[in-house]
């Protein structure tokens, strides 16, 4: 069953065209790979589907309700999450308030509740922190959560991203290339770990990625870009022999030299 | 070389037996004595008392920042603030019209807090929010009712009270007014359009007496209706104490401004530690960031603007009413960055700094600095050369430039600042519930439910 569909999205900026005419479908229970060469729209893509640019052609469901044009926090309250290509957490609270600040759309004591310091308060207060330290525990992070957020090693960083995306209950998460500027251990350690995302939350993975050893190892699908258009779609294999591909990444010719 | 002990090891030493144990509620029951006697003991207006005063309100932080019992710390509160200083505002009215001022500007600087340090929208038209609140009673309580609609009459004392809670809501409304238009502006562009905002509503209570009279324009609205003190009889039948009605509205205005204060510090802090809390520390951090955890940017900074203006808007009230004269001139801009010095002085973000900065303006303000030229006018009268025009109190905005530049260069932070994390680690665990030990053996459950909670 299709989670995510998004139907023939354009978006231009000024005269460029960033994202032409694309058309994905992702499956739930996926570990969806969209790869490209530097500027192909990748990130763009991702910006379109999680609200913060609206497309200007095309259509976006996901479950079954249609979001293209939707606020970037309705989206995620309807349970899209992502992380960010350039880490973007938030750097001066503590790692564990930082997976507090992802559950935001799970806790619902009202204002005036807060106010006068009910019951209510506390109890939500302290189930919240239970299931932080949870996800905190489950990307490896809980005997930091006291840390500050900017104090942590990049890799840290990293998981964090994904435990605060967690934190929100997704059905689908976002990884804008979760392994960037790692070493090949941290590397090895994050493919794990988006491989337990799927195969223990079942939750649907959609993955930026330059690492090709790791989108080949992984992905069940993966969709090729290249100057905002959709190239090539399939499973690993497809795409490895595909030459327009090959065209993209290694130049005309490459193909046939290969 | 020998390592030198450095100075600083011996003040930590101290501060650190000063903070708990039996040491420190001796120190603290000591301290709280001897100054409250010395003080009662030394009613008239002097420098000394002016030190005295000084050490006896050092004393309600200290406290504060101590670590002893919370009892312990309520009580000697209690004593301080509501027993002694009171009191002593009887002897002194001066000292106590200090403190009530002082806690003025603790309830617009905790409001300005919300807004600039938890949220960080730099606000530079807040005391709008304070003017709203104080022209609203002024014009409803005296004869500008009957100046608008002659078939009007002003409201009658009483109506101060549930008076309060409209000039809470009103504040709030005018908050989101002006937080919807606004709101959608980022950093400076805020910060001038907010700064447009308190200089609209200045103008406006300057203007506004044509061809309608509402605020009586640049001469300000008088003779501001008091309360009615419907406690006089029991003060004085019943508990015997004989207090001219001057001194009980003194010590009225202080009390409810304490309660105000009170209440303020409640709400903020509660605020603060909640998911609206960390939702407006998520935007100031990075509002996209804040956008992708669901954050609603706009309901979030409204609901921040809001809160901030309701006590502005309260307080307003009672300043009106305190002062039983108003005018354009009070609120100008420089109230309003006044405000904001008190917050960035004390540390943005930090609820124990924004009271520390709105006390220590206030006292530099209303005490140092006039105490100053008064002890350099006796100098000079005693011949020394002093040049007969340097008068302290005209420096006023000079020297608050330079303490701020001079924080800023050596404690950017701000004196007090934000230390809840520290206090979480210190102070939260006795009071939750055990916790689990250690859980972080590898062999932990995965979080169970991944399955799509609530949304179709």
């Amino acid at each position: 069953m299709a989670l995510l569909e998004a139907n023939n999205i354009t978006k231009t900026f000024g005269g460029l065209t960033a994202v032409n005419d694309v058309t994905l479908t992702i499956d739930e229970g996926r570990i969806v790979s969209v790869i490209g060469p530097n500027g192909a729209g990748k990130t763009t893509f991702f910006n379109i589907l999680t609200g913060i640019y609206k497309p200007d052609k095309g259509t976006i469901t996901f479950g079954d309700k249609p979001i293209a044009g939707l606020k970037s926090n309705d989206i995620a309250a309807l349970g899209m999450r992502r992380t960010f290509q350039n880490i973007r957490l938030f750097n001066n609270m503590t790692v564990l308030e930082n997976v507090l600040v992802g559950m935001h759309t799970h806790l619902r004591v009202p204002f005036w509740h807060i106010i006068f310091k009910l019951p209510t308060v506390q109890r939500e207060e302290r189930k919240a922190r239970e299931r932080a330290r949870e996800h905190l525990n489950y990307v490896g992070l809980d005997d930091k959560r006291e840390e500050l957020a900017k104090n942590l090693p990049y890799g840290d960083q990293r998981r964090l991203e994904i435990a605060r995306a967690l934190a929100g209950e997704p059905r689908l998460i976002l990884l804008d290339e979760p392994t960037a500027g790692m070493n090949p251990n941290e590397t090895a350690a994050a493919t794990t770990l988006i491989r337990r995302l799927r195969d223990d939350l079942q939750l649907t993975v959609v993955l930026i990625e330059h690492d090709m050893r790791l989108v080949m190892a992984i992905s069940e699908r993966i969709t090729v870009l290249d100057y905002g258009t959709k190239i090539a779609e399939g499973d690993a294999h497809t795409i490895r022999t595909n030459p327009r591909v090959i065209e993209a990444y290694l130049g005309k010719g490459a193909a046939d030299a290969a | 070389m020998t390592p030198t002990v450095p100075s600083e090891s011996l003040w930590v030493q101290v501060k650190t037996i000063l903070s708990n144990g039996p040491p420190a509620y001796t120190f603290f029951t000591l301290y709280a004595l001897i100054s409250s006697l010395l003080l009662i003991s030394n009613p008239r207006t002097s420098l000394t008392t002016d030190i005295i005063f000084v050490f006896f309100l050092l004393l309600v932080m200290l406290v504060y920042r101590s670590s002893v019992h919370k009892y312990f710390k309520h009580t000697i509160l209690l004593f301080q603030l509501c027993i002694v200083l009171p009191y002593f505002g009887t002897l002194n009215p001066f000292y106590l019209e200090v403190a009530t001022q002082a806690g003025i500007f603790v309830t617009l600087a905790l409001g300005l807090n919300v807004v600039v340090g938890f949220a960080g929208l730099l606000d530079l038209g807040y005391v709008a929010f304070f003017a709203v609140g104080a022209y609203a009673w002024a014009i409803t309580s005296t004869n500008q009712m009957t100046l608008i609609n002659p078939d009007w009459v002003p409201l009658p004392p009483i109506a101060f009270y549930p008076f309060l809670i409209f000039g809470l809501i009103l504040g709030t409304i005018t908050g989101i007014l002006l937080g919807l238009p606004v709101l959608r502006l980022r950093g400076d562009y805020l910060a001038i359009v907010t700064l447009g905002f308190g200089e609209v509503i200045r103008v406006l209570a300057n203007n506004l007496d044509r061809p309608i009279n509402f605020t009586n324009g640049s001469q300000g609205i008088r003779e501001i209706e008091r309360p009615n003190l419907f406690f006089a009889d029991f003060v004085r039948n019943t508990l015997g104490w004989n207090l001219s009605d001057q001194k009980l509205y003194e010590l009225f205005f202080y009390f409810a401004v304490l309660l105000i204060v009170f209440m303020t510090i409640l709400v903020v802090k509660r605020l603060k530690e909640s998911r609206i809390g960390r939702a407006w520390e998520a935007i100031r951090e990075d509002e996209t960031a804040a956008i992708a955890q669901g954050i609603p940017l706009v309901r979030t900074k409204l609901l921040a603007f809001a809160v901030g203006a309701s006590f502005a808007g309260a307080m307003g009230v009672i300043f009106a009413s305190k002062q039983l004269f108003i005018n354009p001139p009070t609120f100008d801009l420089l109230r309003s960055i006044n405000i904001l010095a008190m917050v960035i002085l004390g540390g943005m973000g930090s609820i124990p700094g924004a009271i520390l900065g709105a006390v220590l303006v206030t006292l530099l303000d209303l005490q140092i600095l006039p105490r100053t030229a008064n002890v350099l006018r006796d100098l000079q009268r005693a011949g020394f050369p002093i040049p007969a025009a340097f008068d302290p109190t005209q420096y006023q905005r000079m020297l608050f430039g330079l303490l701020l530049v001079i924080m800023m260069i050596f404690r950017p932070q701000g004196i007090l600042p934000d230390e809840r994390r520290k206090e979480e680690l210190i102070a939260d665990e006795p009071d939750d519930l055990p916790e689990q030990p250690d859980q972080s053996d590898s062999g932990t459950p995965p979080p169970s439910a991944a399955t799509p909670n609530g949304s179709k």
